[in-house]
């Protein structure tokens, strides 16, 4: 008895502030969730010209908290042919990998759960592609024709995008020459150039497979309604449907960290080493005191009571936001003697302000295109993954590192090195493409239904 | 003392879970326990300090080969080996070899042990924060002093994938 | 820390169980999958000698285990959907056959 206490404290003495970061995250990531889905209808409504969620709370700004408690107190069906015990596992793995990934990614350079881990990229990359089992054994456990054929597609879709996903990351960290996060934003910082731009075709690879991975549309059809009904979460209702969809908008938030960590410079401001450029610290402040004003300014506006103090409180919130982004700016403004004390903090906060900045706008990317692009065939899907984004990937790395290469010799640094890896990527493209053509006019006019043969 | 606590955690889970995964009937929870092995002995890699060889087993056996296992096992079909006989009856041959395996091991680390002042060696000639950064020193090994058997792995690889394609595609 | 004789019964147990497995069970996809444990057993010895000594050598090879447990998997699974093509079964007493 006495060794298990020693160790628990072992335990806790060394690992304490990790526990807390995770636990805050497992404890607040439902709710983002619930305000990701409530902001991504928002935004649905404005491109349709409606108004989305209005009756719960203000501006429907209550709606997540109600849509929680519904599917909590929802029934909860298990089919009679199902495996229980596999039944039981398979949302769990999915949300599991989903939220375990999160411990690898560093929200601004304090908050990181897994400190410094040499593997980094790899431990997210690799931990979030375990939540493919909690698709398939989902699929298959639910015992139905609709689940199982849409657990394989999703992953197939998985596997197959995965690829492609690996392959673009590996440009990025060319640049980097790590795995580690802090030492990839680091590595940003002193060449002064985000890699995203220095890789611009890796970029926009990462960019589309990250959307397949997720299962988002336009290539969503693993759990589209008009396709397989919903796919392999057909039988799945209730609180075991709010795991895998809670696990679904995890993976998103963990694909635009990790695009945003390594192709769009993590925590540093834009343009980070442009002194000039330095006023770009006070957006942060302003940003969320005009958000603040904007509410105070609709209190008056809400019918209810109740919906006014809400109102308030929310403008409140934002005040208070406000202030914290602000307190590491503006008190060496006033005294600067205090500039080394508060240096800590000011990195800290406003990195993590920039962070879930880059990452909302890089969902909110997902959002816009789910609402403007119609969706893919499954064909179609598995042809855009193998016949051109793996190869245009592979290229790219080849290029890329020539591209590095040459540039080391001509000792080009930072924004020269454009100069090298912008015709690179530009070939790479042009070859790809060449191979797509090639491939099309040698391949024999197919029926457009049989996408059977793809599953292969 | 928190090191001991970690590796007997997973080694009781890998043990546990490969024991399960050759006793089920049923090949989708044998699949499962296998994942659970394997993803027990990463950790072991882990407490072993070996992170990249962590993530390779969890990247490329759990997210890769084991995918592999889980989709052929949906594709054959399952329904015919869950009702048949689980084990063949070998039983007595399997005993016979694991128990000469075992001796034969334990006959070896019993004899280190006598062996005047070597006895079993513990873990401990490079502490482990002193260690350098472990994906650095496996990639400069593999591709300095392993450059070879790494090309060989490499097109052992290939002539698989080909392999595979060929086995798995229907004749035309 | 802890002696390596600890790692060495663990990657025995394992390596043990997978034994069993290759030797009893019928279903093919299940040999392979002792196989894949018999595998991961070398791999534990590999890496814990690799600790003891401070030299990743021990790594570099349980990497190439793992390569080449990733082709075995991959050409054993082809040749099971081959035959499971043809004879409609995945058990092992049933392959008895040379040719068909």
């Amino acid at each position: 008895m006495q060794a298990v206490t020693q160790v628990t404290t072992e335990f806790v003495k060394q690992y304490w502030a990790p526990l807390l970061c995770g636990f805050a995250i497992v404890a607040i990531l439902p709710l983002i969730v619930g305000y990701v889905v409530l902001v991504e209808r928002k935004i649905m409504a404005d491109m349709q010209a409606r108004l989305g969620p209005m009756r719960v709370g203000p501006h429907g700004l209550l709606q997540p908290i109600a849509d929680a408690v519904k599917l909590l107190i929802k029934e909860d069906i298990i089919p009679e042919d199902a495996d229980k015990l596999v039944f039981w596992l398979a949302p769990v793995l999915s949300v599991g990998a989903a939220l375990l990934a999160m411990a690898g990614l560093a929200i601004g350079p304090a908050f990181q759960i897994a400190k410094d881990i040499n593997i980094g990229i790899l431990f997210v990359v690799g931990v979030s592609a375990l939540g493919i089992f909690g698709i398939v054994l989902g699929g298959w456990a639910s015992n139905s024709h609709y689940s199982l054929i849409g657990a394989l597609r999703s992953s197939a879709q998985l596997v197959s995008y995965e690829t492609a996903a690996g392959m673009a990351l590996v440009s990025g960290l060319l640049f980097a020459g790590t795995l580690n996060v802090t030492s990839i934003v680091q590595a940003q910082y002193d060449q002064g150039i985000w890699f995203g731009l220095l890789a611009p075709v890796a970029f926009f690879t990462y960019l589309v497979a990250s959307i397949a991975e997720t299962n988002r549309a336009p290539f969503d059809l693993p759990e589209a309604e008009s396709e397989l009904v919903a796919g392999y979460m057909t039988e799945f209702s209730g609180f075991r449907w709010s795991l895998y969809f809670l696990a679904e908008y995890t993976n998103m938030i963990v694909v635009a960290s990790v695009a945003t960590t390594l192709f769009l410079g993590g925590w540093l401001r834009p343009f980070p080493r442009t002194h000039w450029l330095d006023f770009l610290d006070f957006l942060p402040m302003v940003l969320m005191t005009g958000i603040g004003i904007y509410g105070l300014l609709r209190v008056p506006k809400q019918p209810a009571r109740v919906q006014q103090l809400f109102m308030l409180a929310v403008a409140g919130m934002c005040f208070a936001a406000a202030f914290v982004l602000a307190a590491p700016v503006l008190i060496p403004f006033f005294k600067s003697s205090l500039i080394a004390a508060v240096k800590p903090y000011h990195d800290g906060i406003l990195g993590g302000f920039w962070f879930i900045f880059k990452v909302s706008l890089y969902i909110y990317f997902f959002m816009w295109l789910r609402f403007t692009l119609p969706r893919y065939r499954f064909d179609q899907l598995m042809r855009l993954g193998w016949h051109f984004l793996i190869p245009l990937s592979i290229i790219n790395v080849l290029v890329i590192g020539v591209a590095m290469i040459l540039g080391s010799h001509f000792h080009l640094e930072g924004w020269q090195l454009l100069l090298t890896t912008i015709p690179a990527s530009v070939l790479a493209l042009i070859i790809a493409l060449f191979i797509l053509n090639a491939e099309q006019k040698s391949e024999p006019q197919r029926a457009s239904g049989d996408a059977s043969d793809t599953y292969a | 003392m928190l090191d001991q606590v970690i590796f007997y955690l997973f080694s009781a889970v890998a043990v546990a879970g490969a024991i399960l995964t050759v006793t089920r009937r049923n090949v989708v929870h044998s699949a499962i326990f296998l994942i659970t092995a394997l993803l027990a002995t990463a950790g072991i890699f882990l407490q072993l300090r070996a992170e990249f060889l962590f993530i390779v087993q969890i990247i490329l056996y759990v997210g890769g080969i084991m995918v592999l296992f889980v989709f052929v096992i949906m594709l054959v079909n399952l329904d015919v080996a869950v009702r048949q006989l689980r084990f063949a009856r070998q039983k007595w041959v399997a005993l016979l070899i694991s128990l000469a395996l075992a001796a034969q091991v334990g006959l070896m680390l019993w004899s280190t042990g006598k062996m005047p002042g070597q006895g079993v060696p513990v873990l401990s000639a490079v502490p482990a924060d002193k260690l350098p950064p472990n994906s650095e020193e496996v990639a400069k090994s593999l591709f300095s002093s392993y450059l070879l058997p790494f090309e060989i792995a490499s097109v052992l690889l290939l002539v698989a994938m080909i392999g595979a394609v060929v086995m798995a595609k229907r004749r035309a | 820390m802890l002696p390596i004789g600890h790692y060495l019964f663990l990657g025995l147990a394992l390596f043990i169980i997978g034994v069993i497995g290759v030797v009893t069970r019928r279903n093919v996809i299940v040999i392979l999958m002792s196989i894949e444990l018999i595998l991961n057993a070398v791999n534990i010895n590999l890496v814990a000698f690799s600790r003891l000594y401070g030299d990743v050598a021990g790594q570099v090879f349980a990497l190439f285990i793992i390569a080449d447990a990733a082709a075995e998997a991959a050409v054993g699974l082809g040749i099971i959907i081959a035959f499971f093509r043809n004879r409609e079964t995945v058990l092992e007493d049933e392959m008895d056959l040379l040719k068909w």
